[in-house]
């Protein structure tokens, strides 16, 4: 896949504008420096390093991107935002590009779907409970990712030590979370 | 008999701290002539020099050596020293115990101390050899010729000429003006080009000290610094000097479509022409391979309609001697023939592959598209641009090895200009590395970034068609794939080589240049103005790659060099050139070969041997172009030709001190 052209015709791409849209950072202010990847930590996990996800950007190269598991991997420390020369946040860059992914229903792969999944499930406990709520949350994410009894020893481990718990903590005001949730799948819709 | 005095010096710790100074004292008040030795701290200091003044007095000296640091740091400070006790100042010798010794031999004092007495001896036995030598003086003509008219030539000129000096401007072409008038806007401010130099190539006709030959060149140059005599070509211009510019013989002249060269051949010109309308100065010239009355014989319509009467067909070459005191070289750039070299770029078959010269043409609102970026084989804006960076420079395969400097910011520059004026447009620039080292480059280059250009780091390997339109090939050597571009036009950043004929001015005006063609500079870093003839200056493109900024620096760090020279009316001449021996010299004339400066000329002398007279040639020495290399002294088989201050006698002398 790597080796196919990239080919520079007509049809433009506005992934550099949508990406500036989403997070109001100009990727094309970059100039390859390579100090993001440089100071990443998950770098060496990634598949494409983060100075390639602002060039592939740079060309328009919107599927490799969108499909990478780099966007998705990308723990949001910031460690490259604060570094860039050119002061471009890379980190929300990521984050752009992690939401524009979702929103195209693209599920990523391998290790960057199983985030996805994490993410989803994460959120899910949210929406109920206001509130992340660790037990829930471990159980979505096994059977999603067909994997039930995933990690179950290290479970037990800490409920028995007391670090997680069945019952969830709630919020009082539960039903304001929810409403934000709904509010950003209206305005998802809307948009 | 000479009677020397040896003067060592501690130079603090600097030689003191290694050498054992005073034991080298000891040792050199034995040596063969010395009459007086003795050591202090800081020689060159005041109370070390007032030391070496009164002990010149007390000892009768006749000559001095002081031992002490390299003679590039003091020996003119030590010969003023001794001249102000009434010595000639070339009666001195320097042994540089420090560079040489001290410093090099820290860690073995005992031997750092030998060595020393060694070089001190050596001086000595030198010194014991020196003759007093007297600087001529060479009176100066207070006059600059230039030699090209670019932005270089321009500005030093007008500097030149401020200063109350005359100097002349020569220009092959029929207008001065250089590369800069065809250029639109210049980086980094974007300030419009013949807005800028056209009022300077005014100001320079009309400046009272400032007299230019158009279409001329420099036939012949004789003589050096101070007074050099050049015999200058003006080319028959068919057109004599009552012309007022009117232009009505090139309205009436019936030629056409003769590709103009100023446009670089995409817009038309008669064969009585003038190159473009700011034209400095305003007559045309008769192109005579092209004019009907010198092709056929008849015509003769320009003559007929000009109110003035200044057509003359009959016009020959002309030859003027001009007489001046410096010559400064601007001769500036041409760019490499691409086409010749790229056959992967099409060889120059693909009318939609141009070079960054023909777009400064096409951009400018005077250029022949009235400023319209239009694609030269149909005549459409293309939506799609690729610029090609370092075409022939950086590439030692196919052409030149070094970077030609401007074309990064140039290329910048033509993608904003692409950028702004098509709507829509897209625009991508292979580059090997962006080179923007100037002051508000890097910003400039970053805005272009800003406003899209699409870098891409790779060099490009194939240009081809395609329908009616080009497929780039190249690659993105930061994502590791290779990218193709379908483009409507290619520019090419082609790289800058010295104009044409740049050699014979070099040849003619003697001086030299370096491993490309670009005239040499004296020093890199220290002399970067001057050549490594006396009197001989340069500035601009003509010495390397270069961008305006830096072509008028130089022009104005030319100028400033030549202005100190004409302030003297006469300089001082080395004493330390080459001296031939008529009796011993054979007329073999082996040194006019070798002598890089052209300083050697044949001269007839009249010899009485017993009962009749001979006339025979030896070699004579010009001491206003011997700039005392010596080259000639080796060259020479009878030992005729000797440097003064480095005679044979002299070196022999110091070798047998050193050796024996
Ligand atoms: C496409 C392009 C765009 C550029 N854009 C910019 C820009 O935006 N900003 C910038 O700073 N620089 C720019 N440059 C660089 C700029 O053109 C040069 O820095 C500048 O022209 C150098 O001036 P010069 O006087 O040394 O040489 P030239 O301009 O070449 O002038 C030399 C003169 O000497 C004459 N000559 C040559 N040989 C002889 C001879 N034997 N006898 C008599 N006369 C002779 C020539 O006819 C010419 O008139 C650009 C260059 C290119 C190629
Ligand atoms: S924010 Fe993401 S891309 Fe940036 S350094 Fe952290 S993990 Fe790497
Ligand atoms: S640190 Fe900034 S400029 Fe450097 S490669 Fe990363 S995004 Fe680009
Ligand atoms: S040569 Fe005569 S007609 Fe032509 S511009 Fe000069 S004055 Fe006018
Ligand atoms: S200035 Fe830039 S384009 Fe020109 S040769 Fe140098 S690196 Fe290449």
């Amino acid at each position: 896949m790597m080796q196919q052209p990239i080919v520079i015709d007509d049809r433009k791409s506005d992934l550099s504008k949508e990406v500036l849209l989403h997070s109001a950072q100009d990727s094309s202010l970059c100039f390859q420096c390579g100090k993001c990847t440089a100071g990443c930590p998950v770098a060496f996990a990634m598949d494409l390093t983060p100075n390639q996800i602002m060039r592939m950007v740079q060309l328009g190269l919107i599927d490799d991107v969108l499909n990478s598991q780099t966007i998705r991997l990308c723990a949001y420390c910031s460690t490259c935002s604060v570094r860039c020369p050119r002061n471009i946040a890379v980190a929300d860059v990521m984050d752009s590009l992690r939401i524009m992914a979702a929103e195209r229903n693209i599920p990523g792969t391998d290790r960057s779907r199983k985030v996805n999944i994490f993410n989803q499930a994460f959120l899910d406990t949210l929406n109920m409970f206001g509130r992340s709520h660790e037990v829930l949350a471990m159980l979505l994410f096994n059977l999603r990712s067909y994997q039930p009894f995933h990690n179950a020893k290290l479970g037990l481990k800490m409920f028995n030590n007391g670090k997680i718990k069945l019952k969830p903590d709630r919020v009082k005001a539960v039903n304001e979370v929810k409403e934000i949730f709904q509010r950003i799948n209206r305005l998802r819709k809307g948009a | 008999m000479q009677r020397i005095g040896v003067f060592i010096c501690w130079c603090g710790s600097n030689i003191g701290g290694v050498v054992d100074v005073p034991a080298v004292a000891r040792e050199a008040a034995k040596f063969h002539g010395v009459v007086y030795s003795a050591e202090y701290k800081y020689m060159c200091s005041e109370p070390g020099q007032e030391m070496i003044v009164s002990a010149i007095k007390e000892h009768r000296l006749t000559g001095v050596v002081v031992a002490s640091c390299s003679p590039a740091l003091h020996e003119i400070t030590f010969r003023k020293n001794i001249a102000r006790a009434g010595l000639n100042p070339y009666m001195l010798e320097m042994a540089n115990i420090r560079e040489q010794c001290s410093w090099v031999h820290q860690h073995e004092p005992e031997k750092a101390t030998k060595k020393a007495i060694d070089l001190v001896r050596r001086a000595v036995a030198k010194a014991g050899k020196l003759e007093p030598l007297f600087e001529s003086t060479i009176p100066v003509t207070k006059k600059a010729l230039i030699i090209g008219g670019g932005i270089a030539g321009i500005q030093a000129a007008l500097d030149i000429a401020d200063a109350g000096n005359e100097v002349v401007i020569i220009e092959r072409e029929p207008t001065i003006g250089g590369k800069m008038v065809l250029l639109d806007k210049t980086f980094p401010t974007l300030d419009c080009s013949a807005c800028i130099s056209t009022p300077k190539m005014v100001s320079a006709a009309q400046h009272p000290n400032i007299k230019i030959y158009t279409y001329a060149e420099v036939e012949e140059v004789k003589g050096y610094i101070g007074n050099f005599s050049v015999v200058v070509k003006q080319k028959a211009r068919s057109v004599n000097s009552k012309c007022t510019g009117c232009g009505t013989c090139w309205a009436k002249c019936p030629t056409k479509n003769i590709p103009n060269e100023f446009d670089l051949g995409m817009s038309m010109r008669k064969a009585i022409y003038i190159p473009f309308p700011q034209a400095v100065p305003n007559r045309p010239v008769i192109d005579r391979e092209r004019c009907r009355q010198f092709v056929k014989g008849k015509c003769g319509v320009c003559k007929k309609f000009c109110p003035t009467d200044a057509i003359d067909y009959e016009q020959g070459d002309e030859f003027v001697t001009e007489n001046v005191g410096a010559i400064l070289v601007a001769t500036g750039y041409d760019l490499i023939d691409w086409a010749k070299i790229y056959g992967e770029y099409g060889y120059g078959k693909y009318p939609d592959v141009i070079t960054g010269l023909h777009f400064e043409r096409m951009v400018n609102a005077s250029g022949p598209t009235g400023g319209k970026i239009v694609r030269p084989s149909d005549g459409e804006q293309p939506k799609t641009v690729v610029f090609v960076k370092c075409v022939g420079s950086r590439d030692e395969a196919k052409a030149r090895e070094y970077c030609s400097r401007a074309c990064c910011m140039y290329t910048a520059k033509h993608a904003h200009q692409v950028l702004e004026k098509i709507p829509g447009s897209q625009v991508v620039i292979f580059y090997i590395d962006v080179r923007c080292a100037g002051k508000a480059y890097e910003e400039f280059y970053l805005k272009t970034l800003h406003e899209g250009a699409i870098y891409t780091r790779g060099r490009v390997s194939k240009i081809y068609p395609e329908g009616n339109r080009l497929i780039v090939k190249g690659a993105d050597t930061l994502l590791g794939r290779p990218v193709e571009v379908v483009a409507d036009m290619v520019v090419l950043a082609t790289a800058m080589i010295p104009a044409e004929g740049s050699a014979d001015v070099a040849r003619t005006v003697g001086f030299t240049v370096d491993k490309d063609g670009f005239f040499q500079e004296a020093h890199p870093k220290l002399r970067p103005v001057e050549t490594n003839t006396g009197g001989v200056f340069l500035a601009g493109a003509c010495q390397g790659p270069k961008d305006i900024p830096d072509t008028v620096a130089q022009a104005s760090g030319a100028a400033a060099k030549i202005i100190g020279l004409l302030s003297h009316s006469e300089i001082a001449g080395e004493p330390t050139i080459a001296r031939v021996n008529e009796a011993m010299c054979s007329g073999c004339l082996a040194c006019r070969e070798i002598c890089p400066y052209r300083a050697i000329e044949p001269k007839e002398i009249v010899e009485r041997l017993p009962g009749k007279q001979v006339t025979r040639v030896v070699a004579s020495v010009n001491s206003g172009l011997c700039q005392g290399c010596g080259a000639c002294t080796v060259a020479c088989r009878p030992g005729a030709l000797n440097l003064k201050g480095f005679t044979n006698e002299q070196l022999l002398s110091e070798v047998d001190a050193l050796c024996l």
